[in-house]
């Protein structure tokens, strides 16, 4: 993309100015150069997002943006009922509430590392995944309703882990407005056995240790030192979520018609917050991400098991949980007034800052942590949301690298085999159940996700804690 | 002729089937959608179900099947590789055969999410049918 388009704000701000239907500019945080390699479709998709009703202050993306469905990836939009805003399946995707948990070991990387090969071998056989795999739990029609209801407290009160582990996910574990009756009979049948599974393509589990510490104070807060070692898990709500994105894409197609809503790209279709459509699509996410609280959960607790086995002197603690697929109701400060705002994050992580209620005490004085996913042969980074990050972007940050390599392309340039054994003489134990899929998420087909994490630190974004690094990494 | 292929997108993959009639290419596009998630080639024919489903416009009839065939295919933990498909006014009835996924067996590569209008285009090119989208993966 072009930057001579663009309005520069600061270094990494950059504006799109309104024109023509366009009800707010669009907002673009990231530096010149990923600016530039921005595809122009990204463009196109924050204009038609700035176009939908009751949007408010700009239509935003991330620095690791790139053309998604709809919104682009990355993007972050805010939307007020009581300015006939809408709800879109655009802004929220067809893997309801993706996102990332960290788990502290208590273990430091020398202490785990004479048995790094066997607790990989473990996890491997405990954590179902990949194409086709099923989760140890089987649930009929009134449990899975009891998932969607109760999210990660469910998965508690089934002994899947502990209480204390529901203060560290967003909500407390459990999203309220959860109606398991606006999700369809096809959409739960499909979860009966996926509960507590990993998944594919860049979902992972994986194995890191503490390479840098930026902010040694607020890193000391969230328990964390130069060479511990923790577990990260990224992973959505599965079939279940899959399914909710497909039905209701049909369901908002004509909502969007009946309603008048300009939508210039099918998958923006979307309804007012404030109609039967768009409330049921609303209660059917929130179903959707309690099914992926429940999910991490219970893979959680498998991790857990695995450590037991292998290390029983290993303590997993949660560091937090945060999804980047979502929508949530937010009070956020527009002008002079507190609005109550349903907030769009599609491939973007809630950054909230320092003194907001939702964030667990603990965090509260330092801001909640922003966990950013990297690649199997790079880095993964832990932030925490900012009060700058509060105004600029409604308390939102990137959510990872972003590819910069078609699948395709990176499947003709790497070989599975030969690449987990490049990583292999590195260091990092990879198990996969398929090469090809471990080719296509070879670290060099993703954009440098240091530049990323850089561009949304010095955008004020979020502020950078520490940087881990892999040991080990278990691929679908 | 070819009769199907993927075609590439920056995050995610695009299926494309060729065929001499619509149907046809219905066909070989829920081939191309199949081989994004495993080696279809080495999948047996020993199971058959039935989809059906229907759309206000053909475009959309051919996400509609695909995102079918996904719910089908995940329900019953199989495998398609072969798919016979009748369309009549915007409504379709189709057949997948297949047989149960053996992660030790068949050669896996990833899992489709969803069938997206994204880059969705059903038509004619000369004597040629054509049906595309990008899937999700």
């Amino acid at each position: 993309m072009e930057l001579k388009s663009l309005n520069k704000i600061s270094d990494y701000v950059w504006e799109i100015p309104r024109e023509g239907e366009m009800r707010v500019p669009g907002r673009i945080f990231a530096s010149a150069e990923l600016v530039e390699d921005f595809d122009d479709n990204v463009v196109k998709q924050i204009k038609n997002v700035a176009a939908l009703p009751g949007i408010q202050q700009a239509s935003m993306t991330m620095p690791d943006a790139h053309w998604g469905y709809g919104f682009p990836i990355g993007g972050v939009a805010a939307f007020d009922p009581e300015e006939d805003g809408i709800i879109s399946m655009g802004g929220i995707g067809f893997d309801i509430s993706c996102g990332v948990r960290t788990m502290r070991t208590g273990m430091r990387r020398e202490e785990i590392e004479p048995y790094l090969g066997k607790l990989v071998d473990r996890l491997f056989v405990i954590v179902p995944a990949g194409v086709g795999s099923e989760g140890k739990i089987r649930l009929n029609q009134s449990q899975i309703d009891e998932v969607l209801v109760g999210g990660a407290q469910w998965a508690v009160s089934q002994g899947y882990g502990y209480k204390e582990d529901l203060r560290y996910i967003e909500e407390g574990g459990v999203m309220g407005g959860a109606d398991p009756a606006q999700v369809s009979d096809m959409a739960k049948k499909r979860q009966f056995r996926e509960v507590g599974t990993l998944g594919s393509g860049n979902h992972y589990l994986e194995i890191q240790y503490v390479a840098e510490v930026y902010d040694e104070k607020i890193a000391e807060k969230l328990g964390l030192f130069k060479d511990d070692v923790v577990v990260s898990v990224h992973c959505g709500s599965r079939a279940l979520g899959h399914q909710i994105g497909t039905d209701y894409l049909k369901t908002l197609a004509e909502a969007s018609r009946r309603y008048n809503i300009p939508v210039h790209e099918r998958e923006l279709v979307c309804a007012p917050i404030n109609s039967p459509e768009g409330r049921r699509y609303f209660s059917a996410v929130c179903a959707g991400i309690n099914c992926a609280l429940a999910n991490r959960q219970v893979i959680a607790h498998l991790v857990r098991e695995a450590f037991s086995d292998v290390i029983p002197r290993a303590r997993i603690s949660m560091l937090y949980d945060v999804s980047h697929n979502t929508c949530k109701v937010e009070e956020h400060p527009v002008g002079n007034k507190v609005k109550r705002l349903f907030i769009h994050r599609k491939g973007a992580t809630r950054a909230f800052g320092p003194g907001r209620k939702e964030i667990p005490e603990e965090y509260r004085s330092t801001g909640q942590p922003v966990l950013i996913g990297g690649t199997m042969g790079t880095c993964s980074y832990i932030l925490v949301g900012t009060e700058s990050g509060m105004t600029q972007a409604f308390g939102s940050a990137c959510h990872g690298a972003g590819r910069a390599l078609s699948r395709t392309q990176a499947k003709k340039r790497w070989r599975g085999d030969a690449l987990l054994k490049e990583l292999g003489a590195r260091g990092i134990i990879i198990r996969t159940h398929s090469y090809s899929g471990a080719a296509e998420e070879a670290p060099g087909a993703y954009k440098d996700v240091t530049a990323v994490v850089d561009a949304t630190h010095n955008a004020g974004l979020a502020k950078k804690v520490v940087m881990v690094k892999p040991m080990a990494c278990i691929k679908g | 002729m070819k009769t199907y292929e993927t075609f590439e997108h920056l995050a995610d993959i695009g299926v494309r089937g060729y065929g001499k009639s619509m149907e046809e290419a219905f066909e070989n596009g829920a081939k191309a959608m199949f081989s994004v998630i495993a080696d279809i080639d080495a999948v047996k024919l020993s199971e058959r179900e039935e989809v059906r489903c229907e759309a206000e416009d053909l475009e959309m009839l051919f996400v509609e099947w695909l995102n079918s065939l996904l719910s089908a295919a995940h329900l019953s933990g199989e495998l398609f590789c072969n798919f016979k498909v009748e369309i009549t006014d915007h409504k379709l009835r189709g057949w997948a055969r297949g047989e149960r996924l053996d992660q030790g067996r068949h050669h896996v590569m990833t899992e489709v999410k969803a069938a997206t209008y994204s880059m969705l285009k059903v038509g004619r090119e000369g004597d040629i049918y054509i049906a595309q989208c990008i899937v999700d993966v």
